[in-house]
């Protein structure tokens, strides 16, 4: 029958992708699962640690109670709890302003775009670079450095420079920066959708607002908005999962201390955490680390789509 | 109907209205001008900065009224730069394992979408939800274990165990297969009613129609790899394979204090090139991938 002979031969076009998926993304997330309930346990059988193991929720005690995890988690929530609120507004101003406009709006869209295709530690380096200390290091061998055009616009102004990112900055300074290049790396994502979302409103809506002559504020908050919220929340969803993976741009600035000179691992996030168990070999407490992440995860989400569906309008 | 009886009426009122309201407009439209021309010139600040800064002498770079266009510019920092970071090694490395993985990808990808788009089996709809679940799932859930099997299979330091593991993507499935779905299916009962095959009808309309998803797979396929940072960095992070991301964060440890920054400009600039250039030719690919999906790279 032709039916049973495309059966076979529509498995024989997935296999490849099957055999894959089994190897490297089903087992591990039944291996993961199973490891974050096994104390002591090291997936490498080299190192010999799959011979005493023990069954419990020590793995999670261990991490919960772990400092270093207390310190990642706050730094994680805070940078999600700043940036995304911060760059989903710039974003729907710079969204909003660009409908707005007819001459130059194509050449500015290009411009919103182009951070998104950067790389992040690269362009963290560059943020380092600007935010770079203006005076002396160090103590009696002191090194003089004028660069870090930040400071320099600061100091321009009047301003006291800042010790944003060197040696002896404070916990704030630090992330101050951080904050600023994560904005900064959000934004395009956002004005992307948000600015599809806009093309899709109908017109009447405006036209109406404007026989009345609504003020652009009232348009803004009583159109845009509601009319946009199904963009605004698929934003705020995608930016608090991407928010809680930060990783890369605290590397892009701090490098792999993942903070200043004299307090490294300060800046550390929950994904830099489950990497540093894993260069210790310590599979277990990675596993358990991860699973609080995706718990964390899930939770927020479900929070966003819970607060959406009372507050979107479809 | 309302706004035009309404103007019928008060033809009077609304032109004196109208004729505040003009002043009004070209007032707020200009302000908005100025917001988002200040917000660009913010977005663009670090590429023009990491571009000066590259072309500066170490000298210069140090004044302290820093100068925004270079006095004598010099380009002897980018050569400074590639011998640094030995980014010969790196390009050749990345582009191996871009090239490879990207073509790999591209073949699973087509196969599985179209046994997805078109053809019956048991368990299809089951499967496909069972896929789009995996998608919610964190990618550091998976490395754990991944790093052990890859460890175990003995795959550490090689190419293989930076292509391999990734080359399935539910997200490149998802995507094609919905531009598969677009294609009509009285085309491929036509070809049936011909006797083509269907991997022959596969690669003769399908492939062809679904192009530009396929060209938006490519991209950001291989962005992924030249951004990839902390996979390449856990399992394959000696000189032979090192990726270029990887390779860049190594050869310049500091990033704060007294570092030539001209030459790490100059290296960051050699890295940033190739992805401005697809950004210049290739942006409404990535865009309407981009706006379909919500995944970076």
């Amino acid at each position: 029958m032709v039916e049973s002979k495309q059966q076979w031969k529509a498995w024989l076009y997935l296999a490849p992708a099957i055999v894959l998926l089994l190897v490297f993304t089903v087992w591990p997330i039944i291996n993961t699962v199973a490891m974050a309930f096994m104390e002591n346990y090291s997936g490498l059988a080299k190192v010999g640690g799959e011979s005493a193991f023990r069954i419990g929720f020590g793995n999670f005690v261990r991490v919960v109670q772990n400092s270093e995890f207390q310190s990642a988690l706050y730094n994680t929530i805070l940078l999600c709890l700043i940036t995304v609120p911060v760059s989903t507004v710039l974003a729907l101003l710079i969204a909003v302003a660009l409908n707005a406009i007819k001459p130059l709006r194509n050449v500015l869209q290009t411009v919103f775009f182009l951070p998104y295709v950067t790389n992040a530690i690269a362009i963290g380096m560059v943020f380092a670079a600007m935010f770079n200390i203006v005076g002396n290091i160090g103590g009696r061998r002191q090194i003089i450095v004028t660069a870090g055009i930040v400071n320099n616009v600061i100091e321009f102004f009047g301003g006291q420079t800042v010790n944003w990112i060197n040696n002896g900055s404070t916990y704030w300074a630090n992330m101050a920066v951080l904050i600023i290049y994560i904005v900064w790396n959000a934004l395009p994502f956002k004005i992307l959708i948000l600015t599809s979302g806009l093309q899709s409103i109908n017109k009447q809506y405006y036209e109406a607002a404007k026989v009345d002559s609504t003020p652009r504020w009232r348009v803004l908050t009583r159109i845009t908005v509601p009319l946009l919220s199904p963009m605004l929340a698929y934003v705020v969803i995608t930016g608090f999962i991407g928010g809680f993976k930060e990783y890369t741009s605290v590397v892009g600035i701090f490098g792999e201390g993942m903070g200043p000179a004299h307090a490294q691992g300060r800046m550390n996030t929950m994904v830099g955490l489950i990497y540093d168990s894993l260069a210790t070999n310590n599979q277990g407490r990675a596993s358990a680390a991860a699973l609080i992440l995706f718990a964390i995860i899930l939770l927020v989400t479900m929070i966003n789509l819970y607060v959406s569906k009372k507050r979107v309008h479809y | 109907m309302t706004a035009k009886s309404a103007s019928v009426m008060h033809a009077r009122d609304l032109k004196k209205i109208s004729g505040r309201q003009k002043g009004l407009r070209i007032l707020g439209q200009s302000g908005v001008y100025l917001f988002l021309i200040l917000m660009a010139a913010i977005v663009l600040f670090p590429f023009y900065w990491m571009i000066i800064s590259s072309l500066k002498s170490l000298a210069e770079y140090r004044l302290s009224r820093p100068t925004f266009w270079p006095q004598q510019v010099l380009l002897s920092n980018y050569a400074d730069a590639f011998t640094t970071a030995k980014l010969g090694v790196l390009f050749k490395n990345t582009m191996i394992v871009g090239i490879v993985s990207t073509l790999l990808s591209l073949v699973i990808t087509v196969l599985t979408a179209f046994a997805f788009a078109r053809l019956e089996f048991k368990g299809k709809e089951l499967l496909f939800a069972a896929l789009l679940a995996t998608m919610m799932i964190p990618g550091e859930l998976f490395t754990i274990t991944n790093y052990s099997t890859v460890t175990n299979f003995g795959w550490r330091n090689t190419y293989t165990v930076l292509i391999v593991p990734f080359l399935v993507s539910v997200f490149y499935i998802y995507l094609l297969r919905q531009s598969f779905l677009q294609i009509p299916n009285e085309l491929y009962l036509a070809a049936k009613v011909d006797g083509t095959s269907d991997f022959k009808y596969l690669w003769k309309v399908m492939v062809p129609l679904a192009l530009p998803t396929l060209i938006s797979i490519t991209i950001l396929k291989m962005m992924g790899a030249w951004n990839s940072y902390i996979w390449p960095r856990l399992v394959a992070n000696d000189e032979a394979h090192r990726l270029i991301t990887n390779g860049l964060r190594n050869a310049f440890t500091d990033t704060t204090g007294d570092v030539n920054y001209p030459v790490q400009m100059a290296a960051v600039a050699l890295v940033s090139a190739p992805l401005f250039l697809v950004f210049v030719f290739l942006r409404k690919y990535i865009m309407s991938g981009v706006s379909r999906s919500g995944i970076k790279g």
